[in-house]
């Protein structure tokens, strides 16, 4: 019973500080609102058991991603915007009405398939060990798991080039 | 336990969410914020199913995920960077340089 109050609870948090993040006016308070919806997501990582990914979660996103855009937008200065809630217009409503649909069909596809999902035993849920991920990541996937250092290092140094400021004539 | 298709549902109306703030959002950084939710919200349902049929597979699949998804981070942003120094704006509306 307690878990369906953390769910309760924790899947309002991830709705509210989602629609924050795309309605708030300023890009730092976005991100703010983006920590926060990182932090519970993790936290519904954990009801599921998923103790490995809800840690990474907030390591990985919560440190590293956001304290990454946190730099850009500082780098960037931008100003305040115009609230999105008063420039109204056609292509808002539109795309609410896209959103509308992809909604009704995620939500269709879910519920037509209620019914064919196995029941869940206690057993069924305790993969989301560190010991269980690590035991596959070092013996099954231990080629993508090197690989993933090579596209991490690769994607570093490209950000660096792509971001470098160019002194020279006619490249600016 | 809480059963599955509440957690799709969650995963659903976070993607929904993400994707009406990529339409909505002209401040590119704020949209790629938007992409980052839908990343999440693909991430939570595939964790759900992961836990739910006791497959541990989703969740490496969740590991690289997150993985690819610093590294798209930090290209993106090191993308919009390069944009706003060239163009003194991340509106994406004043970026049309490319456009017919």
């Amino acid at each position: 019973m307690l878990t369906t109050y953390l769910f309760i609870l924790l899947a309002t948090f991830a709705v509210a500080s989602a629609v924050a993040t795309i309605l708030s006016r300023h890009a730092v308070t976005s991100a703010l609102f983006l920590v926060l919806n990182m932090v519970s997501l993790a936290g519904v990582y954990l009801l599921l058991k998923a103790q490995y990914l809800a840690v990474i979660q907030i390591l990985v996103y919560a440190g590293a991603i956001m304290v990454l855009f946190l730099f850009v937008i500082m780098l960037l200065n931008t100003d305040k915007e115009e609230s999105v809630l008063k420039q109204i217009s056609l292509k808002m409503v539109v795309s609410f009405l896209l959103g509308t649909a992809v909604l009704a069909q995620l939500l269709f596809a879910v519920a037509g398939w209620t019914d064919t999902l196995p029941m869940i035993s206690a057993a069924m849920t305790e993969v989301g060990t560190v010991e269980a991920i690590g035991d596959q990541l070092f013996t099954r996937y231990v080629l993508p798991f090197e690989l993933t250092g090579i596209l991490l290092t690769a994607a570093v140094i490209g950000a660096l080039l792509i971001a470098q400021h160019h002194n020279k004539k006619g490249t600016s | 336990m809480i059963s599955l298709p509440w957690f799709l549902g969650l995963s659903a109306v976070l993607f929904t969410i993400g994707t009406i703030g990529v339409l909505i959002r002209r401040n590119a950084v704020v949209m790629f914020m938007s992409v980052e939710l839908m990343l999440n919200a693909v991430n939570l349902s595939l964790v759900a199913f992961s836990a739910h049929f006791g497959d541990v597979h989703g969740q490496m699949l969740v590991f690289f995920a997150l993985c690819v998804a610093a590294a798209e981070a930090a290209v993106g942003l090191a993308i919009i960077i390069a944009i706003f120094r060239n163009n003194l704006s991340v509106d994406i509306t004043k970026i049309n340089l490319l456009r017919w």
